[in-house]
């Protein structure tokens, strides 16, 4: 990996009361880089997600986008600059068709300043949904997003954060929930964006997929950061298999 | 169980999402193009025979129904924003008011002071909210119920524009048929023009500021800036509806703000169908007529109001207009069932 630093994560600080939520945790991510966040649960992945993207503030330390200084700034100005992310509970807007649910994310004033034209949403969002996998001559795409099931709900999130054209993803569990097959079908439209250059952090507990797909992990317990790099390397250290996965794994 | 006999079931169709749907497809045949005009067309006939032909105390009652219709229906467009408001009357107060000085002190008249209370109106009932739109659910409402009280006593305390008196000697309308005209006039541009508003794509967005403001949020969207666009619009139209009883009534005081402005509306609401825009209006239509005709009833009028809301919330939660509409589309047919 050589590519320039797109994201700069400085000492990041959040206390919940008095429980420290995130503690001092850095790390950097090159361009076209993907990088996975896991740790167990409560060991503050999610917060980690939503001090990067603004959703929740942090207490101190600094987060550099491609160079610029995002610390604090409103979440919505940070997905302008091209942070797109999915929410782990994917909750679409049930009443719309799938394919509307996307003329929302394509309302944005970033796809609006690159050129998005007025009245063309809806063709690009069924372009979109066949992206990530709805097919395009089948009913799927018109069918009210409540009576999908949960597979396509989950991308037709990843199709919401794609809509923005974002250049550093944010996923956040995304194969949670999903089955066998479903994360199986899933795991090539990720490796797609990956090879389109996309920078890429997963928040993932489903370690088998996730380590197909990232270069390297940073592994979080009670918020700090007690291991990064190579997964399998990070998955050898003593602290990580005390902390992750409890006790001493066997075999495998 | 014997199954010799022959039985019947009741059967559900639905009318093809092509066949409802707006676009060119409609065009193909009168039968689809009656089929979407008559819901819009023959209530406006409705309308116009009744503007025409009801006797004069009941056109009356005709221009306080529009105007009370206007305010629901622009209740209704801040709950497809996410925002309900307890303070509709905060609205019309204030679009009262500003007429009412317009006309008191400038010399304004009617014809000037509507539009332009319209307008002023909906900057400064937005500016008033702005700094807690950031407030969700039901912090926000208890915000817009408690401001137009505040109103009424900062009139009472400090008696501008005419404290406890009021503004008298307001001019009014030369004569009833352009008092109806204007009313059901505003009535019908707001109806439609906040109908065409929620089907464009601008309109898809403030309803998915309210089923999901995060993930709007995150696709780089000032839904802050949104939300106080949708208190302006909302805002305009029933601060002009204020501003058009001023003239009315020929009179503003505190009663503007009154709670009634502010419940009203979401019982309009609740009546005919939230979400909709038309389903307020049907509301209206249906609660201000009755409520004259219970009149006669003294203080009992509001115990049968009362029971009449109950019964509807009970036993039709989803609305007059969002079970017709449903009926609408299905075509039901007995068929018999085969063992």
């Amino acid at each position: 990996m050589n590519g320039k630093i797109i994201l700069d994560v400085v000492e990041l600080v959040k206390d919940f009361g008095g429980v420290r939520a995130v503690d001092r945790v850095s790390f950097q991510l090159r361009e076209g880089e993907a990088l996975g966040i896991i740790g167990p649960n409560g060991s503050g992945k999610t917060t980690l997600v939503n001090l990067i993207t603004g959703f929740v503030k942090p207490d101190s330390g600094e987060v550099f986008f491609k160079g610029e200084r995002i610390t604090g700034l409103s979440p919505y100005s940070v997905a302008r600059r091209g942070i797109g992310r999915t929410f782990q509970m994917a909750r679409p807007f049930y009443k719309l068709p799938a394919y509307r649910n996307l003329v929302v994310p394509l309302w944005s004033p970033r796809v609006r300043a690159s050129g998005g034209k007025y009245g063309d949403r809806e063709a690009v969002a069924l372009d979109l949904l066949e992206e990530v996998g709805f097919e395009r001559d089948s009913s799927v795409p018109f069918k009210p997003a409540g009576a999908l099931p949960h597979g396509y709900l989950k991308r037709l999130e990843l199709a919401r954060c794609l809509a923005i054209r974002p250049e550093l993803i944010i996923l956040d569990e995304l194969f949670s929930g999903l089955s066998l097959a479903e994360v199986a079908s899933t795991v090539p439209i990720i490796e797609k964006l990956q090879e389109e250059g996309h920078s890429l952090i997963m928040v993932e507990h489903r370690l088998r997929e996730l380590f197909r797909i990232v270069d390297r992990v940073i592994v979080l317990n009670y918020g700090q950061k007690i291991a990064e790099g190579n997964p399998r390397e990070v998955m050898e250290s003593e602290a990580v298999k005390k902390a992750y996965l409890g006790v001493e794994p066997e075999g495998a | 169980m014997p199954n010799k006999e022959k039985r019947l079931r009741k059967e559900r169709l639905d009318r093809g999402i092509k066949a409802r749907s707006e676009d060119i497809f409609a065009l193909s045949s009168w039968k689809e193009i009656s089929y979407l005009l008559a819901p819009r067309v023959l209530p406006l006939m409705a309308l116009l025979f009744l503007a025409l032909f009801l006797p004069v105390y009941w056109k009356k009652v005709l221009v306080t129904t529009a105007i009370f219709g206007i305010l629901a229906m622009s209740w209704d467009l801040l709950v497809c924003t996410g925002l309900v408001s307890l303070g509709q009357a905060l609205f019309f107060g204030v679009g009262a008011y500003i007429a009412g000085s317009l006309n008191h002190k400038l010399g304004l008249p009617w014809w000037c002071t509507i539009w332009t209370s319209g307008l002023l109106g909906g900057v400064l009932c937005s500016a008033i909210l702005a700094p807690v739109l950031r407030l969700r659910g039901i912090y926000f409402s208890m915000v817009t119920l408690v401001v137009p009280l505040m109103l009424v006593r900062i009139i009472e305390a400090t008696k501008i524009l005419g404290g406890t008196e009021g503004l008298s000697g307001i001019q009014g309308f030369p004569n009833l048929t352009v008092e109806l005209v204007l009313s059901l006039g505003m009535f019908l541009c707001v109806l439609f023009g906040y109908r065409r508003l929620l089907g464009t794509d601008y309109g898809l967005v403030l309803q998915g500021i309210r089923d999901n403001d995060r993930s709007v949020i995150s696709a780089g969207i000032n839904v802050y800036w949104l939300k106080a666009q949708a208190l302006f619009l909302a805002g305009s139209a029933a601060a002009m509806a204020g501003a058009f009883m001023t003239h009315a009534y020929m009179f503003v005081g505190m009663p503007v703000f009154a709670l009634d402005y502010s419940i009203l509306p979401i019982a309009a609401a609740v009546v005919g169908g939230m979400g909709s825009i038309a389903g307020p209006a049907v509301g209206a239509f249906l609660l201000v007529p009755l409520s004259e005709a219970l009149r006669g009833l003294g203080a009992l009028r509001i115990v049968f109001y009362g029971v009449f809301l109950v019964v509807f919330v009970v036993g039709l939660p989803e609305g007059i207009l969002h079970y017709l509409q449903r009926k609408y589309y299905q075509f039901e047919r007995w068929v018999s069932v085969e063992e």
